[in-house]
This record gives C-alpha cells, sequence and structure tokens, in this order.
C-alpha cells in the first residue's frame, strides 16, 4: 500500500472513477488550482477544463447544476469548498437534490456527491469551523459519510461517487493533511458499514471524522492509565447507519459514549443515543454519554477554541463516567 | 404596461404551426378551468396555481422543442407540462395523488415532471429551476446532445439570488439555456413594480452580456418568433437569452386567493387581452380557421378533459405499504 494524504487519497478516487465513466465531472471554486487542501491538485492537467470546472463564488448554482446535471445524464462532484458554504446551498440540497426522486414517483434519481471541508483547523474561527452534519442527516433523500483516515476517505468517496442518490461527503480539514496508508486501484468503503478500530470488553466509544483519531489517543490512555477496555467504532457513514456493528459491541459493553465535534445540542449523537436508548436499553448498564461542542459559535481564539470544543480528556473523561 | 389588444402576429406563422399552438393553448384553458372548479368543490387534495390567462407562453415556446430538450417549470407548471407533451389523464391524476399520476402521486401539482418527456419538474420553490436549467444545458454541452433548455419562471422569481447566478454562469459558458420570464405582473400578492428596480425586465439580460428582450406574453405569434431566435442560439452554441413576456393571470395567485391587491378594473382589462381569443381573432382574419374549427378544438379539448378527470377518479390512490419508496435509489436500479 502507499502511504498518502487524506487530500491525495480523495484525489486518487477521483481520478480513478473519471477515468472509469466519462459522465464524471466536478464543479466548484478553485478547483483547477488544487482546491483548498489539495483534493483536486491535478485532475485538471488530465481531464481537462470540460470536466474540471472552475464555478463563480455561486453556491447555490453550483448545486443546482449539480442536480440539473445529475438528472440528466451526468454524475457530477459538487465541491463547496468550506462546509459552511453549503448553508447558501440549502434549498438546492434540501428542497432540489433531496427530494427530487422521490417528489417524482422514482422517474428520476440525482447520483452527485456533494463534497465540503468541515472541522476545525488552526482558528478557523466561526464560519469557517462548522461540523453541520445532523443539517444532513436529518434529511430524507441525503446519506452522509465522514471518514477519519486516508483509505477511507478513498474508499468512501469512490462508493459515493458509483451511487445513485446525492451523498454527502465531508473531509474534515484538521486530517485533510495527515498520511497513512491507502490500497491502490479500485479500493472501495461500502456506505453504511462502520469500522472496529480498536476492540474491548468495557465500553463503545463511537466517534467519525477527526474524533476518531482523538477516540484512538482516548482508548489507548484508558487502559494504559484507568484499566478500561474500551471498544472504538468509527461510524464512517452516518447515513445509511451500520447499527448492527454499533448494537453488536454495546450488547457486549453495556456502555456507549458518543463523541463528535458538532454541538451537543441537537447533534447527530443525540440521534444515536435515542436510537441506543430505544433499541438496546435492556443490554446498556450505564446511561448513554455523549461528548460534543458547548453551545457556542467556534471561537477564534486558540484558548477559547480549546475551551469549546471537546479533546481526548473529554472523551476519557465520558468513558471513565459511563463505565463507573 | 397597458393590457395588449387586438389579434396576436401571425407573420412568420404557417397554419401547421400556428394551429397546433392554438389547440394546445385550448388544452390548457379547459383543463385549468376545470381544476379550478375541482379544487373549489373540494376534491383535489394539496392547493392549485393555474397557468389560466398565460398560455401562449408555454404553448409557444414549447413548439420549438424536441422531446429530448429539457424545460423547468414552476409552481403554476400544469401548462408547462401540457405543452411539453405529458398526457392530461396522467397530469389529472397527479392533481389527485392517484398512482396512476406522473409522480405516482408523490409529487401533486407543484412537483409534476416527465423526465421521458424533458420535463424536468415544476417546482415549488420560486427560482428553483434556475440552477436547474443551467445544470441540464452543461450536460447537454458535455454529452454534445444538441439539446436545449427552457427555464420558466415568473416575475417573482427574478428577484431570487439564484436567477443571478445562473444567468451569469450560463453566459459565462455559452450554455444552450433560454430564460423565459412569464412576468404576470404579480409575484404572489405583490406588484412587480414595487419589488424590482428596473420596470423593464429585459434590461437584466445587459448586465449577464446576453440578448434580453420584453415582448407581448399573451401574443402568441410573438411568444413563438421571440422564443424561435433564442432557440435556435442556444443550440447553435451562441448562449443564452433572457425573454421577458408580459401577462396576466386571469386568476389569484392560488386557487381561492382573495385577491385583494388588485383591481377588479385591471383584472377585465387584461382578460379582455386574453391570448387565446387574440389568437382566435387572427387565425380567423386570415382565414385560417372558422367558427366551427375553433368550436371543434374547444369541443376536443372539452372532451380530453372529461376523459382526465374520469381516468383520475376512477384511480386508485397510492398503497401506504409503499410510502417509503423511492427515497432512495435501489442498487442496480439506475444502469451503470
Amino acid at each position: 500500500m502507499k502511504r498518502m494524504s487524506f487530500g491525495q487519497a480523495t484525489v486518487d478516487a477521483t481520478r480513478l472513477a473519471m477515468r472509469e465513466d466519462e459522465r464524471v465531472i466536478v464543479l466548484g471554486e478553485d478547483i483547477s488550482w488544487g482546491g483548498n487542501f489539495g483534493q483536486f491538485r491535478g485532475l485538471l492537467e488530465e481531464f481537462g477544463p470540460d470536466r474540471i470546472i472552475d464555478m463563480p463564488i455561486s453556491e447555490a448554482l453550483i448545486m443546482s447544476a449539480a442536480v440539473g446535471a445529475a438528472m440528466t445524464g451526468l454524475r457530477p462532484v459538487a465541491s463547496m469548498s468550506f462546509l459552511e458554504f453549503t448553508l447558501g446551498a440549502m434549498d438546492e440540497i434540501v428542497n432540489q437534490a433531496a427530494k427530487m426522486r422521490y417528489m417524482s414517483g422514482g422517474q428520476v434519481s440525482v447520483p452527485l456527491v456533494l463534497r465540503a471541508s468541515d472541522g476545525i483547523l488552526r482558528s478557523s474561527a466561526a464560519q469557517h469551523s462548522g461540523s453541520l452534519e445532523a443539517l444532513f442527516t436529518h434529511v430524507a433523500g441525503l446519506k452522509v459519510v465522514a471518514p477519519s483516515n486516508p483509505a477511507d476517505a478513498k474508499g468512501l468517496l469512490r462508493s459515493a461517487m458509483d451511487d445513485d442518490d446525492p451523498v454527502v461527503y465531508l473531509e474534515n480539514k484538521s486530517i485533510t493533511a495527515k498520511r497513512g496508508p491507502v490500497p491502490e486501484g479500485d479500493h472501495r468503503v461500502p456506505l453504511g458499514s462502520a469500522s472496529v478500530v480498536r476492540e474491548g470488553t468495557d465500553v463503545t466509544l463511537l466517534t467519525y471524522s477527526a474524533m476518531t483519531l482523538r477516540g484512538t489517543d482516548a482508548a489507548a490512555t484508558l487502559a494504559d492509565e484507568h484499566g478500561i477496555s474500551a471498544e472504538l467504532i468509527d461510524l464512517r457513514s452516518l447515513w445509511p447507519l451500520d447499527f448492527e456493528t454499533v448494537a453488536s459491541s454495546i450488547t457486549r459493553t453495556g456502555r456507549a459514549v458518543i463523541a463528535h465535534e458538532a454541538w451537543l445540542t441537537g447533534g447527530y449523537g443525540a440521534e444515536l443515543s435515542a436510537r441506543i436508548s430505544e433499541e438496546l436499553f435492556a443490554d446498556l448498564r450505564a446511561p448513554v454519554v455523549r461528548v460534543g461542542a458547548a453551545r457556542a459559535p467556534i471561537p477564534f481564539s486558540p484558548p477559547l477554541e480549546s475551551a469549546v470544543v471537546p479533546g481526548t480528556d473529554a472523551i476519557v473523561e465520558a468513558a471513565i463516567r459511563a463505565a463507573s | 404596461m397597458r393590457p395588449p389588444t387586438g389579434p396576436a402576429t401571425l407573420a412568420g406563422l404557417s397554419p401547421e404551426v400556428a394551429l397546433p399552438i392554438h389547440a394546445t393553448m385550448v388544452r390548457i384553458r379547459v383543463f385549468e378551468t376545470r381544476v379550478t372548479e375541482l379544487f373549489a368543490a373540494g376534491k383535489l387534495p394539496g392547493f392549485v396555481h393555474t397557468y389560466l390567462g398565460q398560455e401562449a407562453i408555454a404553448a409557444a415556446t414549447c413548439r420549438h422543442l424536441r422531446d429530448d430538450d429539457y424545460i423547468t417549470s414552476t409552481h403554476r407548471g400544469h401548462g408547462h407540462a401540457v405543452a411539453k407533451g405529458m398526457p392530461t389523464n396522467r397530469l389529472m391524476a397527479e392533481l389527485f395523488g392517484r398512482e396512476t399520476g406522473a409522480n405516482r402521486g408523490r409529487g401533486g401539482s407543484m412537483h409534476v415532471a416527465d423526465f421521458s418527456l424533458g420535463m424536468l419538474g415544476a417546482n415549488g420553490i420560486v427560482g428553483g429551476g434556475f440552477g436547474i436549467a443551467a445544470g441540464a444545458g452543461l450536460s447537454a454541452r458535455r454529452r454534445s446532445s444538441g439539446q436545449v433548455a427552457v427555464c420558466f419562471f415568473g416575475d417573482g422569481g427574478i428577484n431570487k439570488g439564484p436567477f443571478h447566478e445562473a444567468l451569469n454562469f450560463a453566459s459565462v459558458k455559452a450554455l444552450p439555456v433560454v430564460f423565459v420570464c412569464e412576468n404576470n405582473q404579480y409575484a404572489q400578492f405583490t406588484a412587480i413594480g414595487r419589488t424590482s428596480a428596473v420596470e423593464d425586465l429585459a434590461v437584466r439580460a445587459t448586465g449577464y452580456d446576453m440578448p434580453g428582450m420584453t415582448l407581448d406574453g399573451n401574443d402568441a405569434g410573438a411568444v413563438y418568433a421571440a422564443v424561435g431566435t433564442a432557440v435556435e442560439a442556444a443550440r447553435s452554441g451562441e448562449g443564452p437569452a433572457l425573454l421577458n413576456c408580459v401577462t396576466y393571470r386571469h386568476s389569484g395567485h392560488y386557487v381561492g386567493d382573495a385577491e385583494v391587491y388588485r383591481d377588479a378594473a385591471e383584472v377585465e382589462q387584461w382578460r379582455a387581452a386574453d391570448p387565446i381569443g387574440r389568437l382566435e381573432l387572427a387565425l380567423v382574419a386570415a382565414g385560417w380557421v372558422d367558427a366551427a374549427d375553433l368550436e371543434a378544438t374547444w369541443e376536443a379539448a372539452r372532451a380530453e378533459t372529461a376523459a382526465a378527470e374520469e381516468f383520475a377518479v376512477t384511480s386508485v390512490d397510492p398503497d401506504p405499504a409503499t410510502a417509503l419508496d423511492y427515497v432512495y435509489t435501489p442498487a442496480g436500479e439506475v444502469a451503470p
């Protein structure tokens, strides 16, 4: 396996998909320059400006043009740069992309991938640090994935591009440059398959995206310093969700901690916690504990940022609470 | 704008073109009139925005389109669907929410679509079609298909951000898109003059370096001529155009609207400028039809609408067990 960054892994997936299928195009701001995080680097040179299309800073247009293209025979990838920019295109995402298949009575599918950088990178401040996945998992008709490492970045993007429905692909800024082993060639990770990163017996840690890295550190600390054996599950795909893997772990551990960078209130963890309580109540030996950002816009000041956003310590504390 | 009067323009039209346009207009008129009655009688779920009074625009525009050309439509979309070729029984069944409807009852009045006819959907969101039409144009270009996309929208939509985003992009890329504004002079309840900085909406084309033209949208011949030029230019790679077709809603914003925002006298004046009456004046004057021919057209339309209603009334509702069908695409359904 080659080592490459998360961003390079997405380039690899896109390149392979574009070579295989002429219908794939990429629409986005600045993508012919490689994108903000190099996640489109080199694609223009191979595929040209008819397929790697620099768009005006018109988010509503980027999304709706992707919808129009997807409904008429293409398979567009729409790059929305920072996740907050999708908020200028929520009508197009929620009212058009997500609902078109259903509203038409199944006449059409909308095979598009919405790529956006979420999460926190070095004081990117309130309008460039969001983790808004719950806005998308809430919407019937969308699928949502949030990989945590380069191999999954490639495999999930490939599956998202294969998929016939709109997929929101969240690539966390803080891990875009992180490197790891990536399978060469046609590597795919199916949507709706979670990954057991570390096996354990005392408590189940449920994470995705960048929080999986903190969860990995937390699991090590829990074992080394607190004698707690944590099982870490990287959900990878939020909808569809691999609840079977989640359930089989919690059935054994009886305890669950859900950690995400997003705001705690109404976050994805709230939905997941509710489902665990409803379906696995008899197996639980303690209340489900959630870890998420405090209810404040993400601050610019580094110490304030750390105060709002949960780190490894927060996951460790939550696991101790759940396991006690 | 004062209501235009007098016969419609026939310059550049032949009977082979004008008579089908007239027939389509009459079919829409009869259909929408019956829909208004059915809604008032409580027979239709949801709510309904009719195309009454605007028939010349859809009928004359779609006469230029191939079956595989695209249109995007609005919440006032029944006329566009009929003009693009949707069978009225499937349209009526959709308004009744039936399984036999164009959208299997899942969409209703504001979402009627027929992708096999390039009818990419009515849209419940004002301005929802701008970017979709641009994307369809981009797709046609990429596939070298020679298709064009016509984006129908209203004077209300012209103040949405996506109007500007899509016109700009379509012009930058010279996409095969024609933007047809059905300027019925009211954005829901508000007169366009109160919310647009420019009175002549075609002026807005200048900012996007594309041809813009204001025309009498109640004159089927004028619409046919202007759209013909624009569609030909779009198809031959010359890029988009903006056509501001001035027309008038015979009905309120929706069926049941109390219409407190416009004068009865104004409505009467515009009803006198009815696009069907004006086209019939011209057709008779040209000797292309006589009164009996016209009556036959109306009678055929009445029979068609009655049959559509019968089809809808006798069709079944969707099975509740299928309520979650069509949210996502089953694996393997779309050809790879």
